[in-house]
């Protein structure tokens, strides 16, 4: 196991390195300049390439990574004399739009994110995975053709749909989210009721399409499972009904099921950019969309881009941990 | 047999609804089983054995399963229809009076759980104590079905067990809590053949060992000649003959067991002989036409004076002395017959 762990730690750091180069080599051959893009009104050939050199983009893009990742680890100096900004490590870059270490911009947005994320993800997971039990339980009776709607809907209602819907006809309607303050953010350790009423709506449009997807994928696992021989071993055995649903089918649907939570749940921590921008969401999917689409913020760009692979990353490397632990065919052959 | 049979089923009938009509699975099947006694049901897949036993054993889906006539366990309390009973009081006899085995021991075991967990499970339905007094009793079932180092294996998974291993776990199983009767659903199909000797002598030694009524379900007329004291023979979902071992091998009295015995290749006949096979399909179970089910496969339907095959259903009936068969044939006819293609 020890060295089934080291092999996958080290493998997982060789994605997440080269994750980050292949990001950095594609923000190197966009046909973009940065230099150009933050020399201002009062533009000429002098000053963009006094821009260059500040913005460090003067070197070959080998020696940038190389500072890239020095900074990662012992922090980094930005700019020259008196407009010289300090950005401790992990320093992931300087947006020059927001005048802001990029570190100081992600540990702002990822709680914000990181709320979304929690708190969708247990709806979810509780709805979707009840959801489909039930379903498989009563296959063909109304609860089962009840859920087969509801996964219809949740599946292939996008969310900027669902959520413009919630927040027009149910949060503001009925005054149920205040609209100068929506999306304000408020850590839950000092206010845990105003965070909730900040998040529940959100949670409720994400976790719609997630619990749509997961009520199917349980419904036919443990419709799949029951059909076992083991099952019917079980009930051969003089088993009742509960336990044979409660520790053998569902031991057996449910772990799949780790595995697709964890990616899921990963890749919702790098960002839901629509559910961030109807709600007004301070997190990471809008940090990465205003970057993107208004700032030409590389440094921010490249700093979200590779936070939310080393979350897939991650994730993958916990999730077949985990999974060892659940599945002992998996424990033996590792 | 004078002790009276632990397992008397009557006139049971088992249909499943399809969109295509009702397929009647089992049809009016009678037998009985008494502690110590082996009873062989043999027949060709889709024939009901196995649907038959299972309905013994309350494991078909009532909501989608037509399941009517009855099946006694005469246990000490008195006889209950397993048919008829509740399913909560069916589900208590399962494990307890009544245990199974099944086909395939590779995919009849939890995976994800130790062997010693699934069968102190199974013992702590029924027995009061302790887990350390299950596994206690888990690994002397272990060590009882020839499980070497069972006190070590007990912690292992099924995945770690070979074929013939497993199926030995799987008996352990049914037979922790000591059951009257064992329903072995062709026990050594999915093993190999020199795996299946053992498996099968290590059922007989526990059916001494426990005394129990044992229903072997299986194609293999090896094994049959071999463990079997009465020989059930199915088609089409129903008892075509029933009788003696003995009987049923030497004096074989319907068609298809006739049939059945012939394609046996012989040791010696291999070089000059073509394997024999009995021609054509069974019949579907969706409404089987009036008449006997066999007849368009049979090579004697001639002999029977007028249409009678087409036109009547032959009834079970016995032959001679405990020798029951399905068939319009003639008795001198049938000497002639067993004679032609039997050759014995």
């Amino acid at each position: 196991m020890l060295k089934y762990l080291a092999r996958r730690l080290s493998a997982t750091l060789l994605v997440i390195t080269l994750v980050s180069m292949s990001v950095f080599g594609i923000f190197a051959v966009l046909p973009m300049d940065p230099a150009a893009l933050t020399c201002g009104k009062a533009c000429s050939a002098p000053v963009i390439e006094a821009n260059r050199h500040r913005l460090g983009l003067d070197v070959p893009v080998t020696v940038q990574y190389g500072r890239f990742v020095k900074g990662l680890f012992v922090g980094r100096d930005f700019g020259e004399g008196a407009a010289k900004f300090h950005c401790p490590a992990p320093a992931f870059g300087y947006s020059y739009n927001r005048h802001e270490c990029v570190t100081t911009l992600v540990a702002e947005a990822f709680p914000v994110t990181l709320s979304l994320a929690v708190g969708a993800f247990v709806l979810w997971l509780s709805v979707g995975v009840s959801l489909g039990i039930l379903a498989a339980r009563k296959r063909n009776e109304w609860q089962d053709r009840a859920a087969t709607a509801f996964v219809l809907v949740g599946t292939s209602l996008p969310t900027f749909i669902s959520g413009l819907l919630i927040l027009l006809f149910v949060a503001l309607k009925f005054n149920l989210i205040n609209p100068i303050e929506m999306g304000r953010w408020v850590s839950p350790l000092e206010d845990p009721v105003a965070w909730f009423r900040t998040f529940i709506f959100p949670w409720i449009v994400l976790a719609l399409l997630y619990a749509a997807t997961y009520t199917r994928f349980t419904r036919s696992n443990v419709i799949e499972t029951s059909s076992e021989d083991y099952i019917r071993t079980a009930r051969a055995k003089g088993l009742n009904e509960r336990d044979i649903l409660r520790k053998h089918t569902l031991r057996a649907a449910l772990a799949p099921i780790v595995t697709l939570a964890g990616l899921d749940f990963a890749g919702l921590l790098g960002g839901a950019i629509i559910t961030e921008g109807i709600f007004n969401l301070p997190g990471l999917g809008r940090l990465s969309i205003r970057a993107v689409l208004r700032d030409y913020d590389l440094p921010t760009i490249l700093a979200t881009t590779i936070l939310a692979a080393v979350f897939v990353v991650v994730a993958n490397l916990l999730v077949d941990i985990l999974y060892a632990y659940i599945d002992p065919r998996v424990r033996v052959a590792s | 047999m004078t002790q009276k049979p632990f397992l008397e089923v009557k006139n049971l009938n088992v249909a499943f609804p399809t969109e295509d009509g009702l397929v009647q699975a089992s049809n009016d099947i009678s037998f009985t089983v008494a502690r110590g006694e082996t009873l062989a049901v043999v027949g060709e897949s889709g024939s009901g054995k196995s649907v038959t036993s299972l309905a013994v054993m309350g494991l078909h889906d009532r909501k989608r399963t037509q399941i009517t006539g009855q099946a006694f366990l005469n246990l000490e309390s008195g006889p209950v229809d397993v048919i008829s009973a509740d399913d909560e009081v069916v589900r208590k006899l399962r494990g307890k009076a009544m245990s199974m085995i099944f086909q395939d021991p590779m995919s009849a075991l939890h995976p994800y759980y130790s062997i010693g967990n699934q069968l102190i499970e199974a013992w702590s339905l029924y027995n009061e104590g302790d887990k350390a007094a299950g596994k206690k009793r888990a690994i002397e079932m272990l060590d009882l079905v020839g499980i070497p180092d069972a006190a070590k294996r007990v912690d292992e998974f099924p995945h770690q067990f070979s074929g013939g291993m497993r199926q030995r776990v799987m008996i352990a199983m049914a037979l922790i809590n000591n059951p009257s009767l064992l329903i072995a659903d062709e026990p050594t199909t999915a093993l190999d053949v020199t795996v299946q000797s053992q498996i099968l002598q290590l059922i007989r030694d526990m059916q001494k060992e426990f005394n129990m009524a044992l229903i072997l379900i299986t194609h293999d007329l090896g094994v049959v000649a071999e463990v079997a004291d009465r020989v059930n023979v199915m088609y089409a979902g129903k008892i075509v003959e029933s009788g003696g071992a003995e009987d049923i091998y030497y004096r074989p009295d319907h068609p298809y067991a006739i049939g059945l015995l012939n394609s046996i290749p012989k040791i010696g006949e291999l070089d000059s002989k073509r394997l024999v096979a009995i021609p054509g399909q069974p019949p579907s179970l969706i409404n089987l036409p009036q008449g006997c089910s066999f007849r368009a496969r049979c090579a004697f339907s001639d002999r029977v004076p007028g249409n009678l095959c087409a036109t009547t259903t032959p009834t079970l009936d016995e032959k001679s002395t405990d020798h029951f068969s399905r068939c319009h044939l003639p008795e001198a006819e049938l000497v002639k017959a067993r004679k032609e293609i039997g050759g014995k």
